[in-house]
């Protein structure tokens, strides 16, 4: 009778355990003392490329080289185009339990993927762990330490409080700019971009002949100024001027005047067709090399494809039109305090049953930041390492040093795309991460392509217009229900008072229970003693 | 006494758990709320030429409040009408490449006896667009864009005409039009080519190796990306591509093209889409007959 009640008990306590606040049975990862090399891991890996090849390449040789040196290790690697669409994979994944092991990722989708109990592991221990972390004295490569990290690019990756996720590559954006046809229209390109000056120049790109051609380029097309992502315009306008986005703990504030008056600056020009967007009218790469736009605002990532020399190009030989390419920072409001956006992959791991295979997750992901993959890789775009380690080695200063020796490594206007943001690592700046950031995000390019759109229909932008957009907004993006910051141990609040009683019973019984045995026990001996 | 006590205990273990687990169901639901939410939000930026559907969702709600005003054009009226104005034609649709359970958006290839429309993205239910078979008559209501060269149907709503009124499309012989300035008079229309011969793409993702087709279009991709690959006419070289989201990897034509070799000579059928020039949407490769 005692062991059933005993199971009973056991079983009582475990579902309690098990049933509040969980519906996953992963518990928080604990790293392993030592790495099992004599069992074999398979680990995944989901991998986000710009479509380019070079990437992949690098991608693959990475894994090689890993598992050269890891033999007991498997690293599957899984392909995608866009962050977006891996958001999509690891979300679905989530609820199944078949999430990758290691996945390139944007801090802002980890915070939806932690709502999920443990789902993602948190670095803060491993970074620096003496045997497996950083550098650390039992990694079989040679990795950086947690002090050759760049404290920036990492700090990005902290989440509520913890590291969730490392810095792989880091990009902002670059104004490509035609400087052959700002010149051609008698204005010189200053120091510093001003939102100003690109209006200007654009409406004045604008003048057409009799034939209806535009006196610039000749040609019956050119959309002097493009944007690719909108979000980011949006955002970057509100920092530089010091409007409200969100709040460090997810509270929606881009719904405000500025954000108004940002919004019929653009819808002005975007009626007179001076401005557009990638998403109505296509690649700005494309117009750029094609002498049809003079200025072109794309990641620094995307350097490869600007430029009559590009080696990139989606366009025919015949469209592209020689000019001399110049790359700037974005336009500023306050010229003497430039801001700009810090942008580009992480890495995040996934937790998993066995801590073994989560510890392999983890030196796969170190190797990824080493110099071999970090210098290699930030080449095929404008992008720049994470690392000191790989940013001050000679392999790589050499690099920066030989820019527009040829059109393929080293093309000028991605190692000056590159160069852009080594200057500005102080004026670059991330938008706060919490549940929800991600809808919020597209909703600020939401507002501009939306007004764009607008304004190309002959549609009236007015006050009326913008409060009605903002609802719309609001609604589509579930601004009004966003959650602020999650994490993986949410609290969940106090118990329900039924569970409260239901407990507080038990232990009444337990305290029954303990009385009773003992009352047993006490007259048991007495009977014997007698 | 211990059966009781037993007895008082498993109840107690039942109703506590009762009362968790309840708790614990609200939690779960509120999450997967939540991460529908974001869902939709990543969806909406995630592909390039994905334009935010929520955006076109939005914008297609005023259209449909505009649909009224608007009246149906023919083929030639839709041509002429202003890029950005609102455009309205019946039409029949041929396929349906995709459909945004989140935004209730599809993108369909339609055509009429006239020419053919690209829908990008349109409203649609998800019972209506399980409705769509080729054929199918359709009223479209949006906006006339263009998108590197595509001309196609934005921010539109569809409704499901349907009955009787039939229409699917034989296959216009466009092989002798390639390299010719009237292949766009044909933009998006249902067309065949034949006769062409596979030649070599170059794989720069594995040392410049020359491969009958690539995943995306310079080998950066993994199975389960659009299939880009060469054929040549008269020395000329194009470009076709098996679309994903039109033709996945279970498809006769996705496999087709992984079986395909060099030097392979083929006859192909397709849609007539447009990026930066011809760039045709093939569903269907099969040996060259004769």
């Amino acid at each position: 009778m005692r062991k059933v009640i005993f199971c009973m008990i056991l079983s009582l306590v475990l579902g309690l355990c098990g049933c509040h606040g969980s519906t996953k049975s992963l518990t928080a990862f604990t790293p392993p003392e030592e790495f099992d090399t004599s069992s074999t891991y398979e680990i995944t890996f989901w991998a986000k490329n710009d479509t380019n090849a070079t990437q992949t390449t690098i991608y693959k040789k990475a894994i090689e080289d890993f598992q050269n040196l890891y033999p007991n290790i498997t690293v599957t690697l899984k392909l995608y185009t866009d962050y977006g669409a891996i958001y999509n994979d690891v979300i679905t994944n989530i609820s199944t339990g078949t999430t990758p092991n290691v996945c390139i990722t944007y801090p802002d989708h980890i915070a939806t993927y932690m709502t999920g109990d443990y789902t993602v592991v948190p670095l803060d221990t491993l970074l620096t762990d003496e045997a497996y972390g950083l550098g650390g004295s039992k990694v079989l490569f040679d990795s950086p330490s947690l002090t050759e990290m760049i404290p920036q690019f990492l700090e990005e990756c902290r989440i509520g409080g913890g590291y969730y996720a490392v810095p792989f590559m880091r990009s902002t954006e670059a104004c490509y700019i035609n400087k052959t046809y700002v010149e051609a229209l008698g204005y010189t390109l200053p120091e510093t971009l001003s939102w100003d000056f690109i209006w200007e120049v654009s409406e004045a790109a604008m003048a057409k002949d009799a034939e209806g051609n535009f006196l610039v380029n000749g040609q019956s097309v050119m959309i002097p100024f493009i944007y690719k992502s909108t979000d980011n315009m949006m955002i970057q306008m509100l920092r530089q001027l010091d409007a409200g986005y969100s709040g460090e703990a997810g509270e929606i504030e881009i719904f405000n005047d500025t954000t108004k008056d940002l919004l019929y600056t653009i819808a002005e020009h975007a009626g007179t067709r001076a401005f557009s967007t990638f998403k109505i009218s296509s690649y700005p790469a494309n117009f750029l090399n094609a002498g049809q736009c003079i200025f072109a605002i794309d990641s620094t990532a995307g350097a490869t494809w600007m430029g009559t020399n590009a080696p990139l190009s989606d366009i025919a030989e015949e469209a592209l039109v020689e000019f001399e390419t110049v790359v700037m920072a974005i336009p500023q409001f306050d010229e003497e305090n430039p801001q700009m956006i810090s942008q580009g992959p992480s890495i995040c791991i996934f937790n998993k049953d066995d801590p073994q295979e989560v510890l392999a997750s983890w030196l796969f992901t170190q190797y990824l930041l080493t110099n071999e993959v970090q210098i290699a890789y930030s080449q095929t775009e404008g992008y720049v390492p994470v690392t000191a380690k790989a940013q001050d080695s000679d392999t790589y200063q050499d690099y920066l040093s030989r820019a527009g020796e040829d059109d393929e490594l080293y093309y000028d206007v991605k190692i000056e795309a590159s160069r852009l943001l080594l200057d500005h690592l102080g004026d670059t700046f991330v938008t706060p991460v919490f549940n929800g950031s991600t809808s919020l995000r597209n909703a600020a390019g939401e507002l501009i392509e939306s007004v764009t759109k607008s304004m190309r229909r002959g549609e009236t932008v007015d006050d009326a217009y913008m409060e009605s957009l903002f609802d719309e907004v609001t609604a589509l993006y579930h601004l009004d229900q966003t959650e602020g910051l999650a994490s993986g141990k949410d609290d969940l609040g106090p118990l329900p008072q039924t569970s409260v009683i239901l407990l507080s019973a038990l232990a009444v019984v337990w305290a029954l229970m303990i009385a009773y045995a003992l009352w047993q026990r006490f007259t048991t001996k007495k009977k014997k003693s007698s | 006494m211990k059966k009781m006590m037993a007895l008082l205990l498993v109840v107690l273990m039942v109703a506590s758990m009762t009362a968790c687990s309840s708790d614990t169901g609200n939690s779960s639901a509120a999450q997967e709320s939540s991460a529908a939410a974001e869902s939709s939000a990543a969806e909406e930026s995630s592909a390039a030429e994905e334009s935010s559907a929520a955006q076109e969702s939005s914008a297609a709600q005023e259209s449909s409040a505009a649909q009224a005003q608007v009246e149906v054009m023919s083929y030639e009226e839709y041509m002429a009408a202003e890029l950005d104005s609102e455009v309205c034609v019946e039409t029949y649709v041929q396929a349906k490449q995709s459909y945004y359970a989140e935004q209730q958006t599809a993108t369909l290839y339609t055509q009429d006896q006239d020419g053919a429309y690209f829908v990008y993205d349109a409203s649609i239910s998800q019972e209506d667009y399980d409705k769509l078979v080729p054929g199918t008559k359709v009223r479209v209501t949006g906006y006339k864009a263009e998108w590197a060269g595509e001309i196609e149907i934005m921010d539109g709503t569809v409704e499901v005409l349907g009955g009787e009124d039939t229409f699917v499309a034989e296959a216009l012989d466009a092989t002798d039009l390639l390299g010719t300035d009237e292949l766009i008079d044909h933009q998006n229309q249902f067309v065949s080519f034949k006769g062409l011969e596979v030649v070599a793409s170059v794989d720069e993702a594995n040392g410049n190796a020359e491969v009958p087709f690539l995943y995306n279009y310079n080998g950066s991709g993994t199975e389960g990306d659009d299939l880009y690959f060469n054929v040549s006419k008269d020395g000329e070289t194009y470009t076709f591509v098996i679309e994903s989201y039109l033709c996945d990897s279970t498809t006769d034509v996705y496999k087709a093209v992984q079986g395909l070799q060099i030097g392979d000579v083929i006859d192909m059928e397709g849609y007539l889409y447009w990026y930066e020039g011809v760039n045709p949407h093939i569903i269907s490769v099969t040996p060259a007959e004769g």
